[in-house]
């Protein structure tokens, strides 16, 4: 079964990878997936910044607005940082953990097919009669009187994606819980697999309101139901609950993978072990848990009264200590450390101040009477973009560059990797500093143009040419990434030559089978413990055996189609289309038919025998 | 152990449902997923409680207005039992008996058909009787939305039983199967727990508040 050596057709490529459960492949089809969205969310943000570059400017119209800008928040959110954080979840936590694959494949795989039909769903509303227009946060009050399918779109391709994200959550949990190599102990997994681990179960508990929440939203606006219409009872305050007690922890859904790669990098490249382990652990869950209990700070100004409101800010506050905590680990992991000024670490020493900068500003927020002033203004949207873009986005490029060697076995190059950093860092600070000024000034989020002589027409304007520094600055890691893949030279197990985890005591990228045997773990950093009494690899927990791997299967992408075809019956039937109840019962035979199919016809995997891992290693495939 | 392999009530192990790597894997990752559900359900409830008796006009009726107990009763009745005659057909699965866990996962589905049937009377009858429809008001939507969710997913794990009971009908029991049975009625436990909320929040709440 050393198949993963053998040259393959273009066609047979494509069926490999739309019937794939190996979790490596799916990082893949997540990272390009995702890195699909993230240029047409960037594309969005360009014509945001150049409508807004000049007053009185008739760039795009008022309406257009609306839904570039909407879709610009939903796709990053939803389509690009999702995925691309899924995408190292699954690239790199099986393999940090010691495992050979993820706990349920098939549902890995399920849950990437449901991202992506639920993604293109909702960007085909550009060519079937408008994208959504309502803001990403689609509160009822404006997203019921929204006129056509627009919302349709966001409603129904978010419940798609959604689940998912749901299912995935899951996935990684009974991952790490169940699949962790011998001697690897809760307090060795690495702080990626750590923030992982809590993330999923943020996942876990965040996802199904949002489902509820969009439910709600699709019975209100397809099937003639009341929930926010204050007309007939109800209660338009409901979605805001819903959403939020979904949108905070989501946040921190983002930023705490982010967190997890930067520790990885930071520990790497100061060739240092992780200052206070225990304390970064400790502060990850207690982020957490208090992610859930602060929904209410975006919610100020609905008018829940003050012992609400103090309540919430004390608690929004409270976030701010155990992320110190981790601030000043990092930091105190580079002192005294023999550091290396990598693309990846630069981002990671990029991160800390412009973090920071966000932390400080959500403080500021999080004081409730303060925020009827910063409230709806360009002061928010410079907060919430110096958090996102100076936290995740900074950890997504930080670890495609990182952990690029590891999944396609073969380097970005550092040079150009450099110059995309500094255009990507100073564009950065460019585009969203002066937003916060704007913001105090009185400059209102989300209009699409602004009066001369208000003293909007410098800071706009600067904001506009640091987005287009951005935008080169992705360019050029494009140009970096078809460069790379062209020239395509080969790397062993430990490119950056400092690897402390697992992942990088076995080929680059790993075979099928991830280990041939699984490792012992005897420390944090198991793969630098061996490293420091001379030896290669890791030494083996287990003697050369057969291994049982899963079979790959098309019905996780049937049963997502199904939804997909689904998604349009009940959309199309508010028009009194004839053929949308046929449309919506078909999708959903697909779906189903699919589901019981798996559900009974046996799927035992197969076996990839002794002598075939053997022969790998005369071939010099070695693990 | 191998999954398929053919046990004697000898060595057919304790736990079969997480005897397997794959079995502790589905155990673990359905308590997760009933975890989510929970939360789920927990919404529903809030946007129940939150859309309680809130009507356009005092033409329509409200919660104490349209209740009856004693058919909720006996559907609750019918419910509780369905799931200790679950619990019965995983004690006979725990021993190997294959045929036991077979007749038992029946009365359970038959119990949970009436259930169903009842339901479905009890919105005919409120639809008719009352004008309390999913459209009416905020208060019929989040009702039948709290309440139907829950009949939904009592269907859906009938027809998960009944699938399983077929499918395995002519091979019996293996490591397997096993767990699929083990999760397939902790799932049925979860609805029957539910129930008792819906029972407490919509029906009796519903007569006293």
């Amino acid at each position: 079964m050393s198949t993963y050596a053998q040259k393959k057709g273009f066609g047979a490529t494509v069926w490999d990878y739309l019937t794939t459960v190996d979790h490596k492949k799916i990082a893949i089809l997540y990272l390009i997936a995702g890195g699909l969205f993230f240029v047409v969310g960037g594309l969005e943000a360009m014509f945001i910044r150049i409508q807004l570059a000049v007053p009185d400017n008739d760039f795009i119209s008022a309406g257009l607005y609306n839904e570039i800008l909407t879709m610009h928040g939903t796709t990053m959110i939803f389509l690009a940082a999702m995925p691309l954080v899924f995408a190292f979840m699954n690239a790199v936590l099986p393999l940090q953990i010691g495992a050979r694959d993820v706990a349920f494949p098939f549902v890995n795989a399920l849950g990437f097919w449901l991202f992506f039909f639920g993604g293109v769903f909702l960007n085909l509303s550009w060519f079937l009669g408008g994208a959504p227009d309502a803001g990403w946060t689609s509160y009822a009050s404006l997203s019921l009187h929204s006129e056509g399918h627009n919302v349709d779109f966001y409603v129904l391709g978010l419940q798609i994606s959604g689940i998912g994200t749901l299912i995935g959550g899951i996935n990684f949990l009974a991952t790490i819980i169940n699949m962790r190599a011998p001697g690897m102990t809760y307090m060795r997994m690495p702080l990626f697999t750590w923030s992982s681990f809590v993330v999923s179960a943020l996942i876990l508990f965040a996802f199904p309101p949002l489902t509820v929440g969009l439910v709600l939203m699709m019975f209100d606006r397809m099937f003639g139901s009341n929930f926010f219409d204050a007309t007939a009872g109800g209660n338009t305050i409901i979605w805001e609950h819903l959403f939020w007690i979904f949108g905070h922890p989501e946040v921190y859904i983002l930023i705490l993978p982010a967190f997890g790669i930067f520790s990885e990098i930071f520990a790497t490249f100061s060739r240092k072990r992780l200052f206070g382990y225990s304390s970064m652990v400790f502060a990850t869950v207690l982020i957490g848990f208090l992610g859930f209990m602060v929904w209410a700070h975006h919610m100020f100004t609905v008018g829940m009264g003050p012992i609400a409101n103090a309540i919430f800010a004390v608690a929004t506050m409270a976030i701010a200590v155990p992320t110190g905590i981790k601030i000043f680990n990092w930091m105190f992991t580079m002192w005294g450390g023999s550091i290396k000024f990598t693309t990846p670490m630069l981002y990671a020493t990029a991160f800390i101040p412009s973090f920071v900068a966000g932390g400080v500003t959500g403080i500021m927020l999080a004081a409730a009477p303060a925020d009827y002033q910063y409230h709806d203004s360009y002061f928010v949207v410079a907060h919430f973009h110096y958090v996102i873009v100076g936290g995740v986005v900074f950890g997504l490029l930080a670890g495609t560059h990182f952990y690029w060697p590891k999944m396609f076995g073969t380097m970005l190059n550092e040079k150009l990797g450099k110059i995309s950093f500094w255009l990507f860092l100073i564009g950065f600070h460019l585009t969203f500093f002066i937003q916060h000024f704007l913001g105090l000034m009185g400059m209102p989020r989300r209009i699409f143009t602004y009066l001369p002589g208000q003293g909007f027409e410098t800071g706009n304007l600067i904001s506009t040419v640091g987005a287009f520094f951005m935008a080169v600055a992705v360019l050029i890691l494009l140009i970096n990434i078809i460069m790379t893949s062209i020239k395509n030279e080969r790397v062993g197990n430990d490119p950056w030559e400092d690897g402390r985890t697992l992942e990088w005591a076995i080929p680059s990228p790993p075979p099928f089978y991830n280990f041939k045997q699984l490792p012992l773990v005897r420390g944090l950093d198991a793969y630098w413990v061996e490293k420091m009494e001379g030896k290669n690899g890791m030494t083996p927990a287990e003697p050369l055996g057969d291994i049982h791997m899963p079979n790959s299967s098309i019905l996780p992408l049937v049963m997502s189609f199904g939804l997909f075809v689904a998604a349009f019956g009940a959309m199309y039937h508010v028009d009194d289309k004839s053929w949308a109840i046929p449309v919506l019962v078909i999708g959903l035979l697909i779906t189903f038919g699919a589901m019981f199919i798996r559900s009974v016809k046996d799927d035992h995997g197969f076996h990839i025998h002794k002598e075939d891992l053997l022969d790998d290693d005369d071939k010099g495939a070695k693990a | 152990m191998h999954a398929e392999e053919k046990f004697t009530d000898a060595t057919w192990p304790a736990s079969p449902e997480t005897a397997t790597l794959e079995g502790k894997n589905k155990f673990l990752g359905f308590w997760l997923f009933l975890g989510g559900e929970t939360v789920l359900f927990a919404s529903l409830f809030a946007t129940y409680l939150a859309l309680k008796d809130k009507v356009p006009d005092s033409s329509h009726k409200l919660a104490k207005d349209i209740f009856e107990l004693p058919l909720t009763f006996v559907a609750t009745m019918l419910l509780l039992t369905s799931s200790l005659t679950s619990v019965y057909a995983m004690y006979h699965m725990k021993n190997n008996h294959f045929q036991k866990m077979q007749a038992w996962l029946l009365i359970t589905v038959l119990l949970g058909a009436a259930f169903l049937g009842l339901e479905v009377y009890e919105f005919n009858h409120y639809v008719h009787e009352f004008k309390h429809t999913f459209t009416s008001s905020a208060f019929g939507s989040a009702f039948y939305t709290l309440v139907g969710f829950h009949g939904a997913h009592v269907a859906v794990g009938l027809a998960w039983i009944l699938t399983l009971m077929l499918r395995n009908a002519k091979r019996g029991l293996n490591l397997y199967n096993a767990p699929k049975f083990y999760v397939a009625s902790l799932y049925w436990h979860f609805i029957d727990v539910v129930w008792v909320f819906i029972f407490t929040v919509v029906y009796l709440m519903g007569m006293v508040g």
